[in-house]
């Protein structure tokens, strides 16, 4: 609880949009009281970041990530919270922020290290790196002003890197480099990440945030709407973007309830009934969907649908419980969805379950706010398929043979999949 | 103050990536980013004498010559056109007037330290206290270099007359003229964010401050005259305005007492002592520390919302 490298708490950032703002002193003394509009940028955002975590911030364009960013920077004060940060913060928000274009590439390798809280000696014992690291060594005599924008972001990011932060705050910049220089930003990261290092960054790129990021938090409209997986973060944001794999249910909220019916939350247990999260291909699982309808609503449910769902939202299973299936006059219920062997299918999923009504229109839904995984066979790919492999010469040798070797689990060397870090 | 200490790619880091952690606490490298560091502060003062004067051939030389030639023109115009009869008025002149270039440079620079610089202001989290400190500490390397010219000029035409005790005065008036500088440089930084006319108030004080001071005339030229006779408490108004005491003082310093004119010749100082001066520079000190104190707090108000104003 104590080892954060930040910490938020209620912070919210209200820009006063200034419709008639007093710029001058004459419009400051005639006019008292200015015609404002408040636009709340982040609202009680509440984020507590470990030590040592990579975390990655997505949302739509404007949901407040930037702003989030340079609050945590300190650049922007909160207008209610307040923000604590442990260690020295190096801040890549835009692309040669800080630069100035008549400067050579060495001096603005200087300057910005100084701003960024290093001592000149610390600035020449890590600039031949930093040089090395942004390929710059032919222009690092030249004003950047001369510089493309990759050769800008490649000096920006090794200055951020090099001077040596415990947390680096990285706005969308990665995009700009070429796929070399991503990769190389990719593995500083990664040994920043073995270095307990705390990396915030935020990202458009959705599978970026998923293979590196501990931990996901989706913003909109200034909200954190989600914080955790960076699995299904992401997924989070896909709906949010509309972007998500079309899936019949209408799963827009964590939690329905609208009047009358409450639904959830959904617990997944194991076959006796205990509380899990992680299931081997094979083992029986229980899913459990509390809901509690009122007379008006249960006459209108006529089946309940139940959707196990991957990343994006893509369905991966059914279930349905007809109105048969369903009482008929109590109000609480407890549907059981009983799964006696799971598929041998690799991966985490969620549950989506929707209330029905009898022209197939989903009257209420739910979407269950924990992942499950379950685990098969180690390899690549989502999926356990049973197969044979043969190799002799091809000489002579029947196109099919009926002798082959019996195998299909332990051929893959253990080529980890990245998803879900 | 601009140390030659141009950037050799010395040290064998090449290797070194992070061994820098080694040596400080996390705490320690935290604070340096939230307090201004000489370093921090030379390396912006360097960039923005770099950035003046790129691609300039004599760079740094042109500063030199401007009182070179101010020290001409005002010889000429007050000596043979004027016939103003403050003898070696060029010198007389140069003396109070270099500390007010000072001045006046470094509020005007000041002013737009804050919103010239938004691009870092906006983008990258560092001590803001810093940049009216660079318009100071930039207007302070030509004041320290236009002094050298200036006292070279002097040693050179034969004007010794400040060799000796007298020039120590010019210490605690340049220290007055530096705290006033620093106090209006981070008023006016600040405030400039907001209302951004306050660039043309700045201007036009500047313009009729330079007037209040006994920059182009004496204090002897006006003390016997007209409202300075009938209400003889002006003259202590007058030395309200800290920049009159420096003015006088650093008259005393580096001209000296001994100049006289008119045909009852009258001395140009108006004191031949140094007490006179240390009290001027004492009364001016007072407003010059409550203008520091006003300043500072105004620019710490407002510095938290810089990010955003701009």
């Amino acid at each position: 609880m104590s080892d954060y490298a930040i910490r938020a708490t209620d912070v919210s950032k209200v820009f006063v949009n200034h419709l008639e703002r007093a710029t001058s002193f004459k419009e400051r003394v005639i006019r008292r009281r200015a015609l404002t509009q408040d636009f709340y940028a982040l609202r009680d955002i509440s984020l507590e970041i470990e030590r040592g975590s990579t975390v990655g911030l997505i949302g739509a364009n404007g949901a407040g990530k930037s702003t989030l960013l340079k609050v945590l920077a300190g650049i922007l004060r909160p207008s209610q919270g307040t923000v604590e940060t442990r260690g020295r913060i190096a801040s890549l928000l835009e692309l040669g922020a800080g630069f100035n274009g008549e400067l050579t590439g060495r001096e603005n390798v200087y300057l910005n290290a100084s701003l960024l809280g290093m001592s000149r000696r610390e600035t020449d014992r890590v600039f031949d790196s930093i040089v090395n690291f942004a390929e710059l060594e032919e222009f690092i005599d030249n004003p950047v002003k001369h510089y493309s924008s990759g050769m800008y972001v490649r000096l920006g990011f090794a200055v951020a890197v090099h001077v040596d932060p415990d947390v680096l705050l990285v706005d969308e910049v990665l995009a700009v480099g070429d796929e070399h220089f991503a990769r190389k930003c990719l593995d500083k990261i990664a040994e920043f990440q073995d270095d307990g290092r705390t990396i915030l960054f935020v990202s458009h790129g959705l599978d970026l945030v998923e293979q590196i990021c501990s931990r996901g938090v989706v913003l909109d409209h200034g909200r954190m709407v989600y914080d955790g997986d960076p699995y299904f973060a992401a997924g989070e944001l896909r709906k949010i973007l509309g972007t998500d794999v079309p899936v019949e249910i209408e799963a827009e909220e964590t939690e329905a309830t609208d009047e009358g019916i409450s639904l959830g939350p959904i617990v997944f247990a194991d076959g006796n009934g205990r509380t899990e999260s992680t299931f081997h291909a094979g083992d029986p699982m229980t899913i459990q969907v509390p809901a509690v309808i009122s007379a008006k609503w249960r006459a209108a449910v006529e089946w309940v649908r139940a959707v196990v769902m991957g990343v994006g939202d893509i369905p991966i299973w059914e279930m349905i419980a007809k109105r048969t299936d369903l009482p008929s006059d109590e109000s609480d219920w407890l549907l059981t969805f009983m799964v006696p062997s799971c598929p041998p299918i690799r991966g985490r999923f969620v549950l989506g379950v929707s209330l029905m009504s009898a022209s197939d229109q989903p009257i209420a839904a739910i979407r269950s706010r924990q992942a499950f995984e379950v685990r098969a066979e180690p390899g690549v790919g989502i999926l356990h398929v049973d197969y044979q492999v043969s190799a002799e010469p091809s000489a002579g040798a029947p196109a099919i043979s009926a002798a082959s070797t019996s195998g299909g689990t332990d051929t893959h060397a253990a080529a980890s999949s990245k998803v879900g870090r | 103050m601009c140390s030659a200490r141009t950037d050799e790619s010395d040290s064998s880091g090449a290797g070194g990536g992070m061994d820098v952690a080694a040596t400080t606490s996390a705490d320690e490298r935290a604070r340096a980013q939230r307090r201004v560091r000489w370093e921090l502060l030379l390396g912006l003062i360097r960039k923005d004498l770099k950035i003046k004067y790129q691609g300039s051939a004599l760079g740094f030389v042109w500063s030199l010559i401007n009182p070179l030639v101010l020290l001409a023109v005002y010889t000429f115009v007050f000596q043979i056109v004027l016939r103003a009869g403050i003898p070696k008025f060029g010198f007389f002149l140069l003396a109070a007037l270099l500390p007010w270039t000072f001045l006046s440079g470094s509020v005007t620079f000041a002013t737009d330290s804050v919103v010239g610089n938004a691009g870092l202001v906006r983008k990258v989290p560092f001590p803001l206290s810093v940049l009216p400190m660079t318009a100071v500490g930039f207007n302070l390397t030509h004041f320290g270099l236009q002094m050298l010219v200036l006292l070279a000029v002097m040693l050179i035409t034969g004007f010794t007359s400040f060799l000796g005790a007298q020039v120590l005065l010019a210490i605690p008036a340049i220290a007055v003229a530096i705290i006033l500088t620093v106090g209006l440089s981070y008023l006016v930084a600040g405030l400039n964010v907001r209302y951004r006319d306050t660039k043309h108030l700045v201007e036009i004080v500047l313009m009729a401050g330079f007037w209040a001071c006994p920059i182009v005339y004496s204090v002897s030229q006006i003390s016997d005259k007209g409202p300075f006779v009938r209400w003889p408490w002006l003259v202590d108004v007058y030395y309200l305005n800290p920049m009159a005491g420096v003015s006088v003082s650093m008259q005393r310093a580096l001209y000296g007492a001994g100049h006289t004119y008119g045909s009852p010749p009258t001395p140009v100082l108006p004191d031949p002592g140094y007490l006179f001066y240390v009290e001027k520079l004492a009364v001016g000190a007072i407003p010059s520390l409550l203008i520091l104190v006003l300043g500072l707090y105004v620019y710490h108000r407002m510095s938290a919302d810089f990010a955003e104003e701009l």
